[in-house]
């Protein structure tokens, strides 16, 4: 057995057990991160943090909602809107949340695509991203499902029907997911334990994995500069701390995140105080009823964009338009064949390939919320096709870019 | 190691993880069969529906295994028109129609066969429009505008008088499967 001195205090006790001091270096003090960053770098941790909100609020609505085609729409609209004390606030907080999160997870996806920040050395860093991403979409589905009404039941209907496979009409597939013929019961029931325990117990193991991944290529910087991480931290710790290029993660770096995270706060208990309604769509007020499609199905507005990739083509091809769509980000630091770790705006062409893959997936969204009729279904059609052409367009202009 | 025990080592290595994969399979296929449709679920699976009081061009919907059942009754017109026309798929539109006596009446699930919303009925254009992402169907259920990759799909049925057993596969119903008028559901 290990010697163990007396201790003089608690965390001098709990040190000579767990070594938390050196958890706390390694961990904090002295974990790296460049100085030449701005505010979008605070976007991993807004994320920790809104998740950990969606946790927390999570665990309050579980302790009413019942998992159950007859009592699930009522307990979520009469007992925790109208019962639990505080149980709306809940309510709220887990939908804006929802909704919220992915609009910061697509900043700090494109913060990524931007400054280069998924090549050389950074591949895991954005394909365990990518994962995290498809990880919260699943979570974000079977969510929906859970208040059981008209758009949960008709969203599940038409998204578990995407894997008939079209002309493949692979029924049993679909049925096995459902547990049913249509969705009910069964299906209600299983989309409850996704959602509470096996989707958040992913995303929980993929979070430490995407930290780890940025462990050891460090954090990106706006210049996309390569340096010495271990020379910049010893003047760090020399005292030099003007002239090094870091600082530490704890508790430097984290009191900006803190910053970010204040006013990010605000827009987000602004947004669940008086606009809660864009997160709760009013056709989901109506109990779920099999035998009666609402006029229009569309997807909350985060998956717009890559619901429109499938809704102009005809079956088979939309279908694999739409899988291609969900996979394609993950091919990114394998399409992008220039070596230049560097922002967009010194990348010639790539500089334009961005922004208009940035604007399509905006014409994509707005595009899914129209109904498909007339010159909107031109303008979806055009900005899908567009979509593949740039993915297309992609390993062949970075091919060609200068080297910096 | 030493290199005397390798061999040893590397046989109960491979027989360990041998049978730990062995119960993994066993474990995977329990975990399939546990999404399965429960039995009560496959049983409810059979629904009578009566066609004597149906109208022409007026369209009844009845439940079946949880989905909407589109009846509509054709008259002589609607009939004649059917006899010449084929779908988007090449199928031909009379093949759809079941012939009870002298009537002629369609009958399928009311569920898009593109991604499953309900289209509507237009009984003055005697067509059916999907809402979510404007397929079109004739009023024998054939598809005429894509995204659908085919018409409305014919539930298994078996002819009892003027009755219908949806759930039970007829000789009319097999021979729609047979001749590909429908796929199975």
């Amino acid at each position: 057995m290990a010697h163990f001195e007396k201790a003089n205090s608690i965390g001098e006790w709990l040190d000579q057990r767990l070594a938390v001091e050196t958890l706390k270096r390694v961990l904090q003090t002295e974990y790296w991160i460049p100085k030449n960053i701005n505010f979008l770098w605070a976007m991993g941790m807004v994320l920790a943090a809104t998740f950990g909100i969606l946790l927390i609020s999570g665990i309050f609505l579980l302790m009413y909602y019942q998992p159950n085609v007859n009592l699930a729409f009522d307990s979520v609209n009469y007992t925790i809107m109208s019962q639990v004390g505080y149980g709306w606030l809940w309510r709220h907080v887990h939908g804006v949340g929802a909704s919220v999160v992915f609009l910061i997870i697509y900043i700090h996806m494109f913060t990524g695509i931007y400054y280069g920040s998924y090549k050389k050395g950074r591949e895991l860093i954005w394909l365990s991203g990518m994962l995290l991403f498809v990880l919260f979409s699943a979570e974000a589905f079977s969510g929906y499902m859970l208040p059981w009404g008209q758009m949960s039941y008709w969203a599940g209907m038409v998204i578990t029907n995407l894997f008939s496979g079209g002309s493949l009409h692979a029924n049993g597939l679909v049925e096995w997911i459902r547990g049913d013929y249509v969705p009910g019961q069964a299906f209600l029931n299983r989309f409850f334990m996704l959602h509470v325990l096996l989707v958040p117990l992913a995303i929980i193991g993929v979070i430490v994995l995407h930290f780890g991944t940025l462990r050891i290529p460090h954090v990106n910087n706006q210049d996309g500069e390569e340096f010495d991480f271990a020379e910049a931290a010893e003047l760090y710790k020399a005292g030099n701390v003007k002239e090094s290029k870091v600082i530490p993660f704890s508790p430097v770096f984290l009191s900006k995140d803190v910053l970010v995270m204040g006013v990010y706060f605000l827009f987000f208990f602004y947004l669940v105080f008086y606009h809660f309604e864009f997160a709760m769509d009013p056709v989901n007020f109506d109990p779920a009823n099999g035998l009666k499609t609402p006029t229009h199905i569309y997807p909350e507005w985060y998956f717009l964009w890559s619901y429109e990739v499938l809704r102009p083509f005809s079956t088979n091809i939309g279908l694999i338009a739409f899988a291609t769509a969900q996979v394609i980000f993950f091919m990114l630091p394998f399409l992008d064949r220039s070596p230049n770790v560097a922002p967009a705006s010194r990348r010639g062409a790539f500089q334009i390939w961005f922004w208009l893959m940035l604007l399509d997936i905006l014409v994509l969204t707005f595009m899914g919320k129209l109904p498909p009729q007339g010159i909107w279904s031109t303008v979806g059609l055009v900005a899908a096709l567009t979509f593949f052409a740039l993915w297309i367009a992609l390993p062949i202009i970075t091919k060609f870019e200068k080297k910096l | 190691m030493a290199n005397n025990t390798k061999g040893r080592r590397d046989f109960m290595g491979m027989a360990l993880g041998g049978f730990t994969a062995l119960g993994g399979i066993g474990a995977l296929y329990a975990m399939k069969r546990t999404w399965d449709p429960l039995p009560s679920v496959k049983a409810a699976g059979f629904t009578t529906i009566d066609l004597k009081d149906v109208q022409d061009n007026v369209l009844v919907t009845e439940k079946w295994r949880g989905k909407p059942i589109f009846v509509l009754k054709q008259s002589k017109e609607m009939v004649a028109k059917a006899q010449n026309e084929i779908g988007k798929n090449g199928k031909k539109s009379i093949n759809r129609l079941i012939k009870i006596g002298d009537n002629y009446y369609m009958v399928a699930v009311g569920l898009c066969t593109h991604l499953g919303c309900i289209p509507g009925y237009n009984p003055e254009k005697e067509d059916f429009l999907c809402a979510c992402h404007g397929g079109m169907y004739d009023a024998t259920a054939n598809v005429t505008k894509a995204p659908p990759p085919r018409g409305l799909d014919i539930p298994p049925f078996k002819i009892d008088g003027t009755k219908l057993v949806l759930g039970e596969a007829g000789p009319e119903y097999k021979k729609m499967l047979a001749d590909g008028t429908t796929l199975a559901v």
